[in-house]
């Protein structure tokens, strides 16, 4: 017991200042590195002005045209229920908004509990089917790699030891909620070296996209 | 030339890498969603033209050289390598199993625009090496004749003789001063001469001053479909010299969906200014006219029409409408493909995959996609505006066997014009 509560104390404690210091430095250096290195002048006659299609690309995109949907409809499906599942669990379950006005001062209304309960079982079995339509999918199967497994397994170990705390399913507890933040220390660690920078870098990665379109007059 | 080598491919490759994409590639999840929009993978089923899979050379070289994370690797020794090798093999990828529609780029969850990442990488394909022959023959002949085809101002000398001839109308040639100075594309000039028969009636008739050049009529880039700047921007110097020196206002790009990225977007980046001149498309051009009353048709085409948009016109240049208008104003029984405008799918010869023989096979695979769209609709003819469009759906309904003839626009709009020169109202009540 002592030494569960000891461990739990050292991932509340330097862990988490190492997490955060890693993903903190890490996130900056790839967003400068994006940057520096600029696009060069367009001297195109432009169709239209680049921002405003821009950010509407950063929205729309969510959304797959009917096409798309039509043929990648478990793609689009599956992947919308995780990430909705995830956000809503990461952002808004009690402790977690609890954490965030502690590091950051800023709060909002969390969820009853059992509700975001429903969310996060409902990401564990959907995380379950992306990996399985990875491993099935000729063209996912083929494009993936090992990094791709990796952050699949730390994503889902960071919903499965919050779904395994909250339940009390691991004992003891301190031992549970450790290994929880752990995971989700781990996930912040590798979050600027691997595919979760998409986190981010999406928007940016949009708005290039809508841009450079808009400019011709098309909405991307 | 000097040699050819895996170090300049590499350059290349790094001096193309911007911020767009140090962006893209950091927000690639592979989901593979780009697959799904690709006629390439689609029509063959074969997951290695994935498209995303197709930039993994540019990806590595990103990531070994403007990655912290790429760089500690490196250092680790666990740098995945670009070699002479897998550039062998990629090129296949990047050229023969993609026309650069764009189609994937409008797809992309994340908002990667991977048309714009294969234009770059071929740069540093072409660099190392690794560009198909067909491509670097088109480019040869297009520095040295002035056309990818070899074609030279005498073929189409005898073609202005016989457009004059059947229309009665003189065919201007170098007229300082005109509004337009009209481009063309050799493939147009051999497969398609109606269209330049076509724009002299339909220019007479709207009263529009216009001009060929003896000093550069082929409004085509080799330089860009195989990914060579320094071809490119010598390609569209030819057309800024001919368009000075005639002192034209505006440059008319032909009815070829490339040309017109080439010269419209591409152009002006590859000299490194603004033109003197505005840049139209045929099409754009066309629609103008309509608008503000200076094209009078009269009687309609009472078939079942549909149309094929080419991806460089609609999806990468925003023309979309004008097409339409222009099909309404002779057209009475026109239906859309069901995925058309932005999001229509390529005929599958774009992006040089038509220069490139060894494309062949793959070629025809990725028109099914077509086909079937095609098929969906069952018009009774097709019209398009882009000259390599029009020459892959003719060969591509001929192999299936499917009884469907096709159509230029800008020649279909000529067969309606009113006989006599109009008054300037508006017949359009």
């Amino acid at each position: 017991m002592n030494s569960a509560m000891d461990f739990l104390l050292w991932t509340k404690g330097p862990m988490f200042d190492i997490a955060m210091v890693i993903f903190a430095v890490g996130l900056l250096a790839r967003l400068v590195e994006i940057f520096m290195l600029g696009r060069a002048t367009n001297y195109a006659e432009p169709r239209a002005t680049e921002w405003l299609p821009g950010f509407r690309t950063v929205l729309t995109r969510s959304v797959p045209d009917p096409g798309t949907f039509q043929r990648a409809p478990f793609n689009v499906l599956v992947g919308w229920i995780w990430h909705i599942g995830f956000l809503v669990a990461l952002l808004l379950f009690v402790p977690h908004v609890e954490l965030v006005k502690g590091v950051l001062g800023i709060s909002w209304p969390a969820l009853p509990n059992p509700v975001v309960d429903v969310f996060t079982a409902v990401t564990l079995f959907s995380l379950v089917a992306t990996l399985v339509h990875r491993l099935t999918h000729p063209v996912k199967r083929h494009i993936s790699t090992v990094e791709d497994y990796l952050v699949w397994t730390v994503v889902f170990l960071v919903v499965l030891t919050g779904y395994l705390a909250y339940h009390r399913l691991v004992n003891p507890y301190p031992l549970a909620l450790g290994m929880h933040i752990l995971c989700a220390e781990i996930f912040l660690i590798i979050l600027p070296f691997t595919k979760l920078t998409h986190i981010f870098t999406t928007f940016i990665a949009r708005w290039y996209n809508g841009a450079a379109f808009g400019r011709k007059g098309v909405q991307s | 030339m000097s040699e050819l080598t895996l170090e300049r491919g590499l350059a290349a490759f790094r001096a193309e890498i911007d911020a767009p994409i140090a962006a893209f590639f950091s927000s690639c999840v592979h989901c593979g969603i780009c697959a799904q929009s690709c006629p390439f993978y689609l029509e063959t089923g074969d997951p290695k033209y994935t498209p995303v899979l197709k930039l993994e050379p540019l990806r590595r070289v990103w990531e070994a050289e403007f990655t912290l994370w790429g760089r500690i690797k490196r250092i680790l020794g666990l740098e995945q390598k670009v070699t002479d090798a897998m550039l062998a093999e990629w090129e296949e990828l990047l050229y023969d199993s993609c026309s650069m529609c764009g189609r994937c780029s409008m797809v992309c969850p994340v908002g990667n625009d991977l048309a714009y990442m294969i234009r770059k990488t071929r740069e540093g394909m072409v660099q190392s090496g690794h560009a198909p022959e067909g491509l670097i023959n088109a480019s040869i002949r297009a520095i040295t004749t002035g056309s990818p085809m070899g074609l030279q101002w005498k073929t189409l000398a005898v073609q202005i003789k016989h457009v004059e001839s059947s229309s009665g109308l003189v065919v201007p040639v170098d007229k300082v001063g005109a509004e337009y100075l009209v481009l063309l594309s050799s493939m147009e000039v051999i497969n398609f001469p109606e269209y330049l028969e076509a724009i002299t009636r339909i220019f007479d008739h709207a009263g529009v001053t216009w001009t060929l050049s003896t000093q550069c009529f082929e409004a085509t880039n080799a330089g860009i479909q195989i990914g060579n700047k320094d071809i490119a921007a010598q390609l569209v110097e030819r057309v800024v010299a001919a368009a000075e020196a005639l002192q034209v206002p505006k440059v008319i790009s032909p009815e070829c969906g490339h040309a017109f990225t080439a010269i419209r977007w591409e152009g002006p980046n590859l000299i490194g200014r603004r033109y003197p001149f505005r840049v139209f498309h045929i099409v754009e051009v066309l629609e103008e006219l309509r608008a503000s009353g200076r094209l009078k048709t009269e009687g309609k085409e009472t078939d079942r029409l549909s149309m094929h948009d080419p991806c460089n016109l609609a999806r990468k240049s925003g023309v979309i409408q004008p097409q339409r208008n222009l099909m309404d104003l002779v057209a009475e029984n026109f239906v859309d493909l069901d995925e058309h405008g932005k999001y229509q799918w390529c005929c599958g010869a774009g992006g040089g995959v038509s220069s490139n023989e060894r494309a062949e096979p793959l070629k025809m695979a990725a028109f099914k996609r077509k086909k079937a769209q095609i098929e969906k609709v069952e018009p009774e003819r097709m019209v398009t505006m882009c000259a390599t469009c029009r020459t892959q759906l003719e060969e591509g309904l001929e192999t299936f066997n499917m009884d469907i003839p096709v159509v230029g626009l800008t020649e279909m709009i000529a067969d309606h014009l009113v006989e006599k020169t109009p008054a300037k109202d508006d017949t359009r009540a």
